[in-house]
């Protein structure tokens, strides 16, 4: 049996060393991948994102007990966490939150270091979810590196992306940047137990405010008066803000909640197909560059590059002049006179 | 193609709470250019044949300092083989009586460390074992 067929089948050890290949990029599992794509698009991929110690783990845990519980539903994890730039070697931690998750043959954890990539997950990170999603995992959460950074990879990849903070980690507007509302689909105040929550979640309104205006202050008679913005837009998503305790498994019913919203909001404005959309088409793109230079390159003599290339290198043809003439395969013209 | 990684799981199994030498292994495989999974105190053989399982690793790393480690050990050995991940290589470090080794050896166990282990000699025998 192949170990498409024994993924499909439910085999745990065929799917994690398919995962193995996939994460190698070995040529066993582009077939691999061929073969699983039919079976792919019925997942809903959350992606998990915040700076380190946030609670990003815990709260997964907290999450995929809750679909396990509620829904019934087969639950893949992908943590993903930073490999050293020195060694390239990992100390992947997050399972040490997830053990509440042992024993359950309906969850999946996979850890997986970044490898190189700087946007939070790693390259294979999106073929590895695909990959879940065919082998019947309806919920795939991603755990992203937590940079700190606005991890814009993660957004691309996931249908809802949660950003979690946590009291004391800069509650101040300053350090609440606009970039993670570019990200954020649903805003999570992890550890609200610790004091001053308060304080982040009103740092939070002030910049979702500034990014989606919901009132309109105007001049009546001298007067400031606030009113409610016009919805212009009916398709409109502005991130609620969801408060949690990952660790006693506080707030996650209302967090699950505003997943589901999301994912409806989603489906309703035709934004799950363009997000598919958006995804495929990139992968595409990537696969056609990818394809169309290493055809180029066979069609090409090296020494022909070589000769172009030293023209270039002398100012004689533009790079520009250079890949026309490459890719007409006409020997190049206009000498220095 | 990435090159493959080595990817070692590193677990304490067993009640006590001595886990000082398994970040100190984790740490040393990591910047040898390994992928460690560390699992946390506390897990159960079961815990850590899944993990293993999940991970698809080539190396199981355990850490027992309890004593434990006669009862722990045959266990984790057949839920492995159990899985079908009877290639997986086992190592343990912590406190492990010299007249208990032979018998781990013959267990299957690949290699056996105790307090003031050289995390060189680790690496190097890991590489070897993995090969
Ligand atoms: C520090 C220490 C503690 C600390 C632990 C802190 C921590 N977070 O780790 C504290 C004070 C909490 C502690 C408590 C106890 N301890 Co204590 N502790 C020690 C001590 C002094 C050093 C252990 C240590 O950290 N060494 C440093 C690390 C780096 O070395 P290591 O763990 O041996 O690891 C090396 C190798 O073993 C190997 N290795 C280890 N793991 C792995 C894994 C892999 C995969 C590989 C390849 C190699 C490997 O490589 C490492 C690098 O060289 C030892 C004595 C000793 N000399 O070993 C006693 C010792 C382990 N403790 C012991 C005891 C009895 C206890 C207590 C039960 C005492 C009590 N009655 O309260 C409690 C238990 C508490 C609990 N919850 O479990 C006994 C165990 C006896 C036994 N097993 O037969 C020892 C041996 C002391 C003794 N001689 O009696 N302890
Ligand atoms: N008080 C409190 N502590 C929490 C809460 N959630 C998580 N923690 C603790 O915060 C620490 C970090 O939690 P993790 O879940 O590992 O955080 P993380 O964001 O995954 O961390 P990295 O993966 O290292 O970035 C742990 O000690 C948790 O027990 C919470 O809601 N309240
Ligand atoms: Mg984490």
């Amino acid at each position: 049996m192949s170990l498409t067929q024994a993924v499909l089948e439910g085999n745990r050890l065929a799917l994690a060393r398919l995962l193995t290949q996939v994460e190698n990029n070995s040529p066993e599992s582009r077939v691999a991948l061929t073969e699983l794509f039919p079976y792919t698009g019925r997942s809903h991929l959350i992606g998990v994102t915040g700076a380190p110690g946030t609670g990003k783990s815990s709260l997964v845990n907290q999450l995929a007990l809750y679909y396990r519980k509620n829904h019934d539903r087969k639950v893949a994890i992908i943590a993903v966490d930073p490999s050293s730039p020195f060694t390239g070697g990992a100390v992947l931690g997050d399972r040490v939150r997830m053990r509440d998750l042992s024993g359950d043959s309906g969850v999946f954890i996979r850890s997986m270091a970044s490898r190189g990539s700087l946007g939070g997950i790693s390259q294979t990170t999106a073929a590895i979810a695909q990959v879940f999603d065919a082998a019947g995992y309806e919920i795939i959460i991603i755990e992203t590196v937590g940079a700190g950074q606005s991890e814009v990879d993660i957004a691309r990849l996931a249908h809802t992306t949660l950003v979690v903070e946590a009291p004391g980690l800069g509650d101040d507007i300053q350090a609440i940047k606009a970039g993670i509302l570019e990200i954020a689909d649903v805003l999570v105040i992890n550890k609200a137990d610790h004091p001053g929550v308060e304080n982040t979640e009103r740092a939070l309104r002030t910049t979702l405010e500034l990014a989606h205006p919901t009132t309109r202050v105007f001049r009546h008679h001298g007067q400031a008066m606030t009113v409610a913005a016009p919805v212009t837009d009916s398709k409109l998503w502005i991130p609620p803000i969801n408060r949690t305790v990952a660790t006693e498994g506080k707030g996650i019913t209302e967090l699950a909640v505003s997943i589901a919203k999301h994912a409806e909001h989603l489906r309703q404005s035709g934004d799950w197909t363009a997000r598919d959309r958006a995804r495929l088409g990139s992968e595409m793109e990537a696969l056609l560059q990818e394809t169309l230079m290493a055809r180029f390159f066979e069609s090409i003599r090296q020494e022909k590059y070589e000769e172009v290339m030293e023209k270039v290198l002398n100012r004689d043809l533009s790079p520009y002049e250079a890949v026309k003439s490459l890719l007409n395969g006409r020997e190049t013209g206009k000498e220095k006179s | 193609m990435t090159e493959k990684k080595i990817r070692v799981l590193v677990a304490k199994p067993g009640l006590d709470g001595h886990d000082r030498g398994a970040k100190v292994v984790a740490r040393a495989l990591r910047d040898a250019g390994m992928e460690v999974i560390y699992t946390g105190l506390r897990q159960t053989p079961e815990m850590i044949a899944e993990a293993a399982l999940q991970e698809d690793v080539d190396v199981v790393g355990l850490s027992i300092l309890s004593g434990a480690h006669m009862a722990l050990a045959p266990r984790i050995l057949e839920l492995l083989k159990a899985n079908g991940q009877d290639k997986v290589r086992v190592f343990i470090g912590g406190i492990i009586p010299d007249e208990d080794m032979p018998r781990l050896k013959e267990m299957g166990i690949a290699g056996i460390y105790g307090p003031g282990a050289s995390t060189e000699d680790i690496i190097k025998d890991v590489r070897e074992a993995v090969k």
